[in-house]
């Protein structure tokens, strides 16, 4: 029996719904550079559990491919984003992103 | 009755290591429970029969970018609580708007219209076959795009990583 007809897709709509929230919540959060990172990480799965959720509830296999993107895009976000922070810390040693306030005016 | 028990394990244990790596001090610890949090995520997959895409999450996010993350946090010797912290008013203030945004967010999505399950349900929309006929078919292109992207990423992060650029 799979959950598909148990449980209905609100539940699922909740909790991406908090799993987002819980990302936005990090990214306001924390000034570690690193953990703004990994909040970002949880609010791109969240919607990938939803998409999920929706291709599975309809029967339609394009919002797993969908998936299988966003994947491909959050592997290169979280290269090139590690890389700048990388130099960010060379520069500066830290990863706090108050020191990077010049970026703000 | 044991698909509501897990989902209700798996729902409750996700939402927990997802606070867990926002709340804790350490940013080792925070890579760890995030690793936790994907394996119940990959956990939900399975329960909604995709089960090629909860291998390949396991692969991909545990497997691959976690790995990244520790050793970047290595490489930068984070794991002591160094980190200054915002002040009780700010974290306050954070919290209280990303309160309000989960309300204004399921207050939204109560008043809509749900959808039923089709009738009859294909459960094989998972299995890699027929993932790769939507993906090899339907999506030809954006798969050789994300291709290009996925150098272009590489070539950048290398470009990045270099000690000093002429």
């Amino acid at each position: 029996m799979s959950a598909i007809q148990i449980i209905p897709i609100n539940w699922y709509l909740l909790l991406s719904t908090v799993l987002f929230t819980i990302g936005v919540l990090g990214v306001l959060f924390r000034r570690n550079a690193i953990i703004i990172f990994m909040s970002i990480e949880l609010m791109l799965n969240a919607i990938n559990l939803l998409l999920v959720a929706f291709s599975s509830y309809l029967s339609d296999s394009k919002g797993q491919v969908f998936v299988f993107f966003i994947m491909a895009v959050a592997a290169a976000e979280v290269a090139v984003g590690l890389a700048i922070l990388m130099m960010v810390y060379r520069n500066t040693k830290s990863t706090d992103i108050n020191i990077l306030n010049k970026l703000k005016w | 009755m044991i698909t509501t028990y897990l989902f209700y394990f798996l729902s409750f244990l996700a939402i927990m290591f997802a606070l867990m790596v926002v709340i804790s001090k350490n940013p080792v610890h925070s890579v760890l429970y995030l690793v936790l949090t994907f394996f119940t995520i990959a956990g939900h997959y399975v329960l909604l029969n995709a089960q090629f895409l909860a291998v390949v999450h396991i692969i991909v996010y545990a497997g691959a970018i976690m790995v990244l993350f520790l050793f970047v946090i290595m490489l930068m010797n984070l794991n002591k609580e160094t980190e200054p912290h915002k002040t009780p008013w700010l974290k306050f203030s954070a919290a209280i708007a990303a309160g309000l945004m989960l309300i204004v967010l399921v207050g939204s999505l109560k008043g809509a219209e749900t959808i039923i399950a089709t009738n009859p349900f294909n459960g094989n929309i998972g299995l890699i076959e027929n993932l790769g006929q939507c993906l090899f078919k339907d999506f030809l292109l954006p798969f050789e795009v994300s291709s290009i992207l996925l150098l272009v990423a590489m070539v950048g992060a290398v470009m990045l990583g270099k000690k000093s650029i002429k």
